[in-house]
């Protein structure tokens, strides 16, 4: 399972990588995107996962060599009707003081404490004027400052005041940026400003949205889509990488919306991207079972935005459907795969 | 999840099981005139137009359960009976199949033109019947109507419906097995190689643009892939080059078709949780039911016809070993619809199941020697 990289020797900073011990999972991984969350507690000695199975998702603890310690199940709130409803996204927000478990569904969103142990909030969506062939759902999750933002089908983001602590959650604000069902939302602290964050939010027409938070977001920027769904973002250091259903990676300049690179990534479209912001690693999983590996960094003379390939990672005969880094340095990534009952691990060498 | 997805695994799935009906019949010889007949009756069943009309509101997918019951009423539309083990094995084949074509479909959308190719199939089991093969058009028209004006994005939720149906359902089928697209484990093979789909461009190149959208720069990388150019995008009209071959009837070439049921799934949870469904959902279902039996209406045949029955596997003695071996979790319960309380709503169904069908048989197989002497009578 490992692979060369393709520049070989010439920059230290790149690594090959080796499968790892994987991590069962009582039920297998759904078809969605962004499936797979993990929250690092390298104080604890541990890695949480949460993956979602269908009408049920599933977080776990594992130890850093990949041994699973303790796990639950989560299901969504209120399974009225035939069918059992279903989740689209489980997410770990990291708050300023506090980190919860966010889980959207069908229904509606749950907030938990960290392990999921506790419900402290819980949101129904409001399908009141759905037209009856629309699909009612949220998704998309991210933590800004003391807030945590969540999309919904109608394209609205809803902004939730997450309290220091307790189950005091108000939803504070309803954001109008974008016409069709969101995919995927990504934050990180605002250059030079303490306390405050940009977001990017992305739809199923491909369109993304740049915020600033506050006590009310701002639209900053609006960078048009072409007819493809976006369907994972991420935001570094001003630059905004967006993941395409044609297996495109863009890089925006997040200020002005300016289309700085076009990557032909993938075959099939993008899953998951994930950032490990220390280094400026950016990973790329799609369901043409490909896991790639970028370098971002902006040129020293002009300040434009560049990319290196570091690394290309064949998950054979698997649907990728979540990936993400497993630490600060980019140095092992986990992987799901749609029907698989394992979390895969790869750990550079 | 989508509320229109329902129309594309029913039809998919009809389609596949029309293949498999067709190449057992000629595999068991049975004659032309009936064999034509019973794929005759079925297909009139399938686009009946009431049901069609049922089919094409927006709603949530039917459980497992109330879906194999219809394909259960499907099969036995017309002349021919199956036994259980038989009726379990076509079901088997015909989920299998789909999925297969779901999950290589190079683009969401794609699912319609493996829709497309279903039909246009099931047109040539029907070229002597104008009536059928009108209604046929109609549900051409009809899903050209409803999907046509669906973005990317919902195909994308309609994808990921019909693989959320699918789930964790890996059995092993022998025609898979030998043309290498499934795995000794049930998994499919994902090739990372050949055309990459209409819209999307080969991987391996970076270009790098100025503030003013010009082009500055372009890097290769290795891929890993060995992905060439779509040459031509699939016919989305009444008639033309699907381009595609998922959908098409790989069971044209007479091969066996059998199916190692793989019974080892690691989680049964989620299979098990579907099979103990509390009853008050029963009843829901059979609403859904009673509707859609509602469109399916037969004519009774003018005089006797005489029924055979069709074995899916090669002997007899291999369907009755199937029957008895068949692992716990792998069991369809087709819903038992006579365990409704509501006394309207029971002598509705009776009706309508009397309505369909052909012939009082009992449900548990006659012996192998009856079975013979009625085929013999046939002849």
């Amino acid at each position: 399972m490992v692979a060369a990289d393709s520049e070989g020797p010439k920059d230290p900073g790149i690594r090959m990588f080796r499968r790892e011990r994987s991590i069962p999972l009582q039920g297998s991984a759904a078809a969605l995107c962004n499936n797979l969350s993990v929250l690092q507690l390298p104080a604890r000695n541990l890695t949480l996962f949460g993956v979602v199975h269908g009408p049920s998702a599933q977080v776990l603890s594992a130890a850093p060599d990949g041994v699973p310690l303790a796990q639950r199940q989560l299901h969504v709130k209120e399974g009225a009707g035939v069918s059992a409803p279903h989740i689209t996204q489980v997410h770990w927000c990291v708050l300023p003081f506090r980190v919860l478990l966010v889980l959207t569904s069908h229904r509606g969103i749950q907030m938990y404490e960290s392990d999921g142990s506790i419900m402290v909030y819980w949101h129904a969506l409001d399908s009141g004027d759905a037209p009856s062939v629309q699909a009612v759902f949220a998704r998309g999750i991210a933590a800004s400052g003391h807030f945590i933002c969540v999309g919904t089908w109608s394209g609205r983001v809803l902004v939730f005041d997450i309290p220091a602590k307790g189950p005091n959650i108000v939803l504070s604000e309803e954001l109008a940026g974008h016409q069709t069902p969101i995919t995927d939302i990504a934050t990180e602290p605002a250059q030079g400003q303490d306390g405050v964050a940009d977001m990017v939010t992305a739809d199923d027409s491909g369109s993304l949205c740049v915020w600033r938070s506050g006590p009310e977001f701002t639209l900053l920027t609006r960078i048009p889509g072409f007819g493809v769904p976006c369907s994972s973002v991420q935001l570094w250091q001003g630059i905004v990488a967006a993941g395409y259903g044609n297996g495109q990676v863009h890089l925006y300049e997040a200020t002005t919306g300016t289309l700085n690179i076009q990557i032909n990534a993938h075959a099939r479209a993008i899953c998951a991207l994930n950032l490990a912001p220390e280094v400026g690693k950016l990973l790329s999983a799609a369901e043409d079972t490909f896991v790639h590996i970028w370098k971002l960094s902006r040129s020293p003379q002009n300040g434009c935005i560049e990319v290196e390939h570091c690394h290309s990672e064949c998950v054979s005969d698997t649907q990728v459907c979540g990936a993400q880094f497993c630490d600060p340095s980019g140095s092992s990534f986990a992987v799901t795969g749609y029907d698989l009952t394992e979390i895969l691990r790869f750990g550079s060498v | 999840m989508s509320v229109r997805t329902l129309p594309l695994l029913f039809l998919n799935l009809g389609g596949e099981m029309l293949y498999i009906l067709d190449q057992r019949l000629r595999a068991q010889n049975i004659p032309g005139d009936k064999a034509r007949k019973v794929l005759n009756d079925i297909i009139m069943t399938m686009f009946n137009r009431k049901f069609m009309e049922e089919l094409f509101k927006p709603q949530e997918l039917y459980s497992k359960k109330a879906l194999r019951t219809i394909y259960d009423r499907l099969a036995h539309a017309s002349i021919m009976r199956l036994n259980q083990a038989s009726m379990d094995k076509l079901y088997d084949l015909m989920t299998m199949a789909f999925k297969y074509q779901v999950l290589l479909c190079p683009r969401p959308k794609d699912v319609l033109l493996v829709t497309f190719n279903h039909l246009d199939a099931i047109k040539g089991f029907i070229q002597d019947s104008p009536t059928i093969l009108h209604q046929v058009d109609e549900t051409f028209r009809q899903l050209t109507e409803v999907y046509g004006a669906i973005s990317a994005g919902e195909f994308q939720l309609i994808r990921q419906t019909l693989l959320l149906f699918f789930q964790d359902l890996h059995i092993r089928v022998s025609i898979f097995l030998k043309d290498r697209v499934q795995n000794s484990n049930g998994r499919f093979v994902l090739p990372v190689s050949g055309p990459v789909p209409w819209g999307t461009e080969v991987p391996g190149l970076i270009r790098m643009f100025n503030s003013k959208g010009e082009e500055v720069k372009k890097i290769e990388f290795k891929h890993g892939g060995n992905y060439v150019t779509a040459h031509k995008e699939g016919s989305f009209e009444l008639y033309g080059d699907r381009v595609l071959k998922l959908g098409t009837n790989m069971y044209s070439v007479s091969r066996p078709v059998e199916t190692h049921m793989s019974g080892a799934s690691k989680n049964l949870a989620s299979r098990t949780q579907e099979s103990i469904a509390p009853n008050p959902l029963a009843k829901e279902e059979l609403n859904f039911l009673a509707r859609l039996m509602g469109g399916m209406e037969i004519k009774k045949p003018s005089g006797p016809e005489p029924g055979f029955r069709l074995n899916l596997f090669t002997t007899d003695e291999e369907e009755e070993h199937a029957a008895l071996s068949r692992p716990e979790e792998l069991s369809y319960e087709v819903i038992n619809i006579q365990a409704t309380q509501d006394q309207q709503q029971n002598e509705e169904l009776a009706r309508i199941m009397g309505e369909l069908q052909i012939t009082e048989q009992p449900r548990q197989s006659t012996t192998k020697g009856d079975d013979l002497l009625a085929m013999m009578d046939e002849l």
